[in-house]
């Protein structure tokens, strides 16, 4: 398995540390035998509500896309991220495509297990976003609002 | 209309690129088919029966001359000559070849034109009122706000893999002529008690093989709102929308099981943890993008035209489509103009090249350079002078673009059916046709008033069979085409599904049926009835016994 992981704008190969893994169910059932853990994997249909108690402590997130057409786990990522402020890693975990990359840093994202090698050109293609999102990438609007306060 | 500044440009141009990039790995055999089909379908081209579909979108319908003479120009060049406007106010090209597909997206683009989002499970190609800046009862223009949605929907990280396809369609009159009630998200914009205009949010209506009539969740939401609480409602789809069944995967279903109350409620909890973000637009934006839907300098004219009046005196056939196509104007001494894709016996909203390329210059010449397109397969010219109407219908008469049937029998919503689909059942234009030819009396025609023919080659319902006075649904049994017919259904403001009569029927039969129908409802309609009113006060059963007595 290859780990890409997302800072300063690129993406680059990353040392798989080992990670102690936990699953949000398990975690939930009995926290003490898990004391040790270091990730925690959260399922996509999982609700979120009351999730941020369990955050605190870990130092990755693991979401899933169990193939590429479910994307749940764009709204749970952000919710994280934009909710619950979560500062740690957000792993994307399952059918992970270059195309879809872009959209995953957008949502929060900055881990990836991804098989097919380089993907930096997929985060290169697009120089704007119409939309505000968990990236704090400048919107459009708030681009246009700059550029006309400066005119 | 809206132009493009650079941003729009920039992301426009940078998504052609892509695909290019994307269809030369294809080409080179570095994709495989199965690689590329997700990729494809994100801009729009689909696999048919005989040949690749490229599906462009024209947002909300409005189309400059420009934009309009590409369009023909694309026909011309890279497809058989023709095009198809579709229920959705978008154009399709039936023949394109692959490796012309990122050409033609290149000419798109020279013309401020993409096919961003026109297929996919994502937000589609937002509809609306094609008489939106024209019509005399609207309180302000809708595009305004399709355009606010069109940028924040175009690549939005978070909802590009919804569990299904997502259609917004957006009205502000009382009169409904974007069908809002059978759409994922219907917005209704009008006024409250203080005179404030908000939207009426409706949601989960549809067609398809699960028809529903939208909910609405919100009776009126301030305009400023619109972006963050339709990215609730979004949010709330995409987490909890089903995913096992394709059939049970859009918002309709998730709506109706919830019901529309607790639905509602999931939605405002949401929005009021995200409502605080800055999803919404500050009002300078808004009246960036609200600049560009000004009214054209209308002259000061009055309210009627004696060049006209002298016209339709002694022209029968221009009075029958003064009739019949056009439509009040907000301003005096103007009028809007339908162009109708429907002549007897043709291809329910196909356009020539040169039928295309006629209509830009016509346009130009007499309408402000604007064009629309409506949900019902016709084209419109939205402002054009009483004074210039009698040279507007030469003109468009001269292309075979005047058939004055507008609402009217023969003016039939046809999905594409067998002839191109690779999902029909059945054929649905030829029934179109037929029907059509049947009723080319137009004096009968114009007796018979208002009636909605509409026409699914399969239960997916892309004719929207549900909601035509008249439906028709195709279905296959054993390898035989049948026809089966639904009764009373609407998509405007009176929305209503259809119900079914009886059993499915072949195909000269159901023209015959449709005959039976309408014969039936000249003897017993009452003074100004329409067929829908009629069949609503009088039930099916008479309907449904005239229809097979005789059989």
């Amino acid at each position: 398995m290859k780990l890409l992981k997302f800072s300063g704008n690129l993406l680059a190969p990353a040392l798989e540390e080992p990670l102690s893994e936990v699953m949000l169910d398990d975690w939930r059932a009995n926290r003490q035998a898990h004391a040790g853990a270091t990730a925690l994997a959260i399922p996509n249909d999982a609700s979120l509500g009351d999730i941020v108690e369990d955050l605190s402590g870990f130092s990755t997130v693991i979401l899933t896309f169990p193939t590429f057409k479910d994307g749940r786990a764009y709204s749970q990522a952000r919710i994280i991220r934009e909710r619950f402020f979560y500062t740690g890693e957000i792993r994307a975990r399952g059918d992970v495509l270059r195309d879809q990359i872009l959209f995953m840093t957008r949502c929060g994202f900055d881990a990836f297990e991804f098989e097919s090698g380089d993907a930096n050109d997929a985060l290169g293609e697009f120089s704007f976003a119409y939309q505000a999102s968990a990236d704090r990438v400048e919107p459009v609007w708030r681009q246009r609002l700059s550029r006309a306060a400066a005119a | 209309m809206y132009r493009y500044d650079e941003f729009d440009a920039t992301i426009v141009a940078e998504r052609v690129s892509q695909f290019r990039g994307q269809v030369e790995r294809r080409l080179a055999g570095e994709l495989t088919e199965d690689q590329f089909k997700p990729l494809r379908l994100m801009n729009g081209l689909y696999l048919q029966l005989h040949a690749y579909m490229l599906r462009v979108a024209i947002p909300y319908g409005t189309l400059s001359s420009k934009q309009m003479r590409m369009l023909s120009a694309i026909a011309r060049k890279y497809d058989k000559g023709y095009g198809h406007f579709t229920t959705r106010q978008n154009i399709q090209f039936n023949w394109p070849a692959l490796v012309d597909v990122p050409d033609i997206l290149d000419d798109l683009a020279s013309v401020e034109m993409h096919a961003i989002q026109t297929s996919g499970n994502c937000i589609r190609n937002v509809t609306s009122d094609q008489y939106a800046g024209a019509a005399a009862d609207e309180i302000e223009d809708p595009r305004i706000w399709c355009e606010v949605i069109r940028q924040w929907s175009t690549f939005h990280p978070e909802f590009s893999f919804l569990p299904r396809k997502f259609k917004i369609a957006v009205t502000a009159s009382d009169t409904d002529r974007a069908a809002v009630k059978v759409h994922d998200i219907g917005l209704r914009l009008h006024k409250n008690d203080a005179g404030e205009a908000g939207f009426e949010v409706i949601v989960g209506g549809g067609l398809g093989r699960t028809p529903y009539v939208g909910h609405t969740i919100r009776e009126f939401l301030p305009k400023k709102y619109l972006l963050s609480y339709l990215e609730a409602i979004l949010r709330v789809y995409n987490l909890e929308g089903r995913r096992d069944n394709l059939y049970k995967a859009r918002i309709k279903i998730l709506v109706n099981s919830e019901g529309a109350t607790t639905f509602a409620d999931m939605v405002e909890a949401e929005w009021a943890a995200i409502k605080k973000n800055e999803i919404d637009l500050p009002a300078e934006e808004i009246d960036r993008i609200r600049d560009y839907f000004a009214p054209p300098a209308f002259d000061k004219l009055p309210e009627t035209s004696a060049a006209l009046e002298e016209r339709r005196n002694s022209d029968k056939d221009f009075a029958r489509w003064l009739r019949t196509n056009t439509h009040e104007h907000k301003t005096p001494g103007y009028a809007i103009v339908n162009i109708s894709l429907k002549p007897i016996g043709g291809i329910p909203g196909d356009a020539s090249d040169v039928q295309m390329a006629a209509v830009a210059d016509i346009a130009e010449q007499y309408s402000h350079d604007e064009i629309r397109v409506t949900h019902e397969q016709n084209l419109v010219l939205p402002h054009v002078k009483r004074d210039d109407l009698y040279a507007v219908w030469k003109a468009l008469d001269a292309q075979a673009l005047a058939t004055p049937n507008i609402g009217l029998v023969s003016d039939i919503i046809a999905c594409p059916g067998l002839d191109y689909c690779s999902l029909a059942n059945t054929r649905s234009i030829p029934i179109a046709q037929r029907i059509s030819e049947r009723f080319a009396d137009l004096n009968e025609e114009e007796d018979i008033g208002e009636l909605k023919i509409k026409i699914s080659g399969c239960i997916n319902a892309c004719g929207h069979h549900h909601v035509g006075h008249i439906g028709i649904l195709g279905v296959d049994k054993k390898g035989e085409e049948f026809y089966q017919i639904t009764l009373g259904g609407s998509g405007a403001e009176d929305a209503s599904l259809g119900e079914i009569v009886g059993r499915g029927l072949s195909s000269g039969d159901a023209v015959d049926a449709v005959e039976k129908l309408i014969g039936f409802y000249r003897q017993r309609r009452q003074s100004g009835e329409r067929f829908l009113d009629t069949y609503r006060r009088l039930g099916a059963e008479p309907f449904k016994e005239a229809l097979y007595e005789a059989a």
